[in-house]
């Protein structure tokens, strides 16, 4: 039995031995379906059909005429069903699951986007759903949880550690050891014990590959730079794989800056100097943990990239060089989500800000002939709550006021 | 020898106990009473766990010591200290458990450097399967600390086989799947997976995960050599306090 996963030094399965034999047969048949050319075609019909693939791409007139700068073009993954780029993995996983033959998923959710995505599947596919989902992170994004109990699933509020996204995901493993009989664990970003990066990522390729095509159709040339915000990494992996075999093309991937890098309230792992190498979760990648390898509480404005850890793949990418790392504050990220639904008509998720931010604020280095791609990666409806808070809006804020009177009348 | 410790005293005691407890909860000084009290209950064997802040293996009561634990401030160096006093005060075998970031934050070398000069035995790690291990596991050795590794009734038999080529000290096998605390059934089909570890190992086993009634460690009476109970005296701490723990392992045998 090999070391299998790595990616340089990352990566690995370190796991209780319990789920060892559950991760041989997730590699096996992952195996089998990376070599079967007829179940590509398969999950681009189903994504064609149940989601909009291809997502547009859109050219951002009204940005690129603000910031003089290079022209903006933006892919489009908050148009697929249940509204972010999710979907393409977990549609993916689906079918996996079927596959092995089992019955049940769970999941981890931070923002509640996976986890909505998930209990879609779930409720197409016919398996039974449970979703664990941080206390936190329950309070913020609300309505995602109620849509997820509309779908079918039961939603467990976590109530242990710092309850966000990790404590979640330890939750989920916790209920995989327990049930890996019926159940698959429907892991929602690039992390985790291997196959878990691999698989997340080439499901996730999907965005990459279409953006390429599209963009070398409507520009006839390969972009400058290619943005993605970065959590686990799973949307920015999608739309990077496009591209890793096109050296002139720069990547960057723009984390969770929080209240900026020195206040210790961010979720910055690679760019951040609280970073450092450890192994948690299944893993071996850079995590925020303190000298003793304890895991520290993260903190974001976006509750899908407010997690310890980053996909071992990104982290192999940091060491070679190959993709940048910037992070985006909160206060940029609101500025950007400001400025996109005004210029644009578009309500980007607070998560996909952070890509957008981190182009905004490098705009005027590059040249107004140049081109740039940026992965929106959801949209920000379920954000109402958070955004309505930050720019501080009155009309919402009587609207809640009098809604929450009706009720306890 | 951890080995030869373990085989000496099963011969003399039928079943051997080993009991778990988190360094540092409810705190260090209560953490040293509980220790006192339950070698005072004969308990033959003891797991120190150094706490982390993602136990992915451990059920929700030793999850919340190992928060509560850190939350109080607890660091990793107190667990060093917190071992050499109790292998000075207690004359059984002290192990350490915790979770692979710890070990791999100090530097592999160091804590075991550490760990042998706490007069700790053996060290029992469950995310870290020895395909990740090698460099662990050669640590260990090299200090001469045992490191223990995991058989669970989902290895197919060539797995099992696999594990025990690493095999030190004695094998702990897990009741069922799932983690600490939960409970388990205990039956004829324990003790086959019992039988398929024998096929495989001539080390001593223990066997652990919802042992923590009497019934249970009298049907593991000349089955393994030792039987643990982690959780269950963990909750009796809880509720009855370090004396309740005592009484609780003096009826366990």
């Amino acid at each position: 039995m090999e070391r299998s996963g790595y990616y340089g030094q990352f990566g690995g399965a370190f796991i209780p031995e319990i789920l060892v034999a559950t991760l041989e047969q997730l590699q096996a048949v992952f195996g089998q379906i990376k070599k079967d050319p007829t179940f590509w075609k398969a999950y681009q019909s189903l994504m064609s059909t149940y989601s909009c693939r291809p997502t547009p791409l859109t050219y951002s007139e009204n940005l690129t005429r603000h910031f003089k700068g290079p022209h903006f073009y933006i892919k489009r993954e908050d148009l697929n069903h249940t509204g972010a780029h999710k979907l393409n993995n977990v549609m993916g996983q689906g079918l996996v699951v079927q596959r092995m033959g089992k019955t049940r998923v769970v999941a981890e959710t931070g923002a509640g986007q996976h986890g909505v995505a998930t209990a879609t599947m779930a409720a197409k596919f016919g398996f039974e759903c449970t979703i664990y989902m941080g206390e936190v992170d329950v309070v913020r994004q609300r309505p995602n949880v109620f849509w997820m109990e509309q779908l079918g699933a039961t939603v467990v509020t976590v109530k242990d550690g710092s309850r966000i996204l990790k404590d979640a995901i330890n939750e989920a493993l916790r209920d995989w050891a327990t049930n890996m009989d019926s159940t698959h664990y429907v892991l929602g970003t690039a992390c985790g014990p291997h196959p878990y990066p691999e698989m997340v990522s080439y499901f996730q390729s999907i965005i990459g590959s279409e953006a390429r095509d599209q963009i070398l159709g409507k520009v006839g040339r390969l972009p400058n730079r290619v943005y993605a915000c970065v959590g686990g990494g799973s949307n920015a992996l999608g739309i990077f794989q496009g591209f890793l075999g096109d050296s002139e093309v720069e990547l960057v991937g723009v984390e969770a800056g929080g209240e900026g890098l020195k206040s210790g309230k961010h979720a910055s792992r690679l760019v951040s100097q609280d970073g450092s190498i450890g192994v948690a979760q299944g893993y071996k990648t850079y995590f925020l943990q303190n000298d003793d390898g304890q895991m520290l509480e993260t903190h974001s404005v976006a509750a899908g990239l407010d997690y310890i850890g980053v996909s071992p793949i990104l982290s192999a990418y940091h060491e070679q060089g190959r993709i940048r790392f910037e992070a985006a504050t909160n206060d940029e990220v609101l500025e950007a989500t400001r400025l996109t639904m005004k210029k644009e008509g578009i309500i980007p998720a607070l998560e996909s800000a952070h890509a957008l931010a981190g182009v905004f604020r490098e705009s005027s280095q590059m040249s107004t002939d140049d081109v740039v791609l940026i992965n929106l990666s959801g949209r920000g409806d379920k954000d109402i709550f958070t955004i309505a808070d930050a720019l501080g809006d009155e009309s919402w804020k009587r609207f809640i006021v009098n809604r929450a009177e009706a009720y306890s009348a | 020898m951890l080995e030869d410790h373990i085989r000496q005293k099963a011969k003399e005691r039928g079943i051997l106990l080993m009991a778990h407890v988190v360094v540092g909860y409810p705190d260090l000084e209560e953490s040293f009473e509980l220790v006192k009290a339950i070698v005072s209950a004969g308990v033959d064997v003891m797991e120190l766990q150094i706490p982390f802040s993602e136990p992915i293996a451990d059920g929700p009561v030793i999850l919340k010591a190992n928060q509560s634990a850190l939350a109080a401030g607890v660091k990793v160096e107190d667990c060093f200290k917190f071992a050499n006093r109790v292998t000075e005060a207690f004359d059984i075998p002290f192990l350490f458990m915790t979770y692979y970031n710890i070990v791999f934050k100090r530097g592999e070398e160091r804590f075991f450097a550490e760990a042998k000069a706490a007069g700790i035995r053996g060290t029992i790690v469950p995310d870290v399967p020895p395909e990740e291990g090698e460099s662990y596991y050669a640590a260990a050795l090299a200090h001469g600390i045992d490191p223990i590794f995991i058989l669970s009734p989902t290895s197919t038999q060539d797995r099992l086989a696999y594990l025990a080529g690493f095999g030190h000290g004695f094998f702990y096998c897990v009741a069922r799947k799932g983690i600490t605390g939960a409970k388990t059934t205990f039956s004829a089909e324990l003790d086959e997976f019992l039988s398929r570890c024998r096929n495989v190992t001539q080390l001593p086993l223990a066997l652990g995960f919802g042992v923590g009634r009497k019934e249970d460690v009298d049907f593991l009476n000349g089955k393994v050599e030792i039987a643990v109970v982690g959780s269950q005296a963990l909750r009796i701490l809880n509720t009855d306090g370090v004396e309740a723990v005592g009484n609780f392992f003096r009826g366990l045998r």
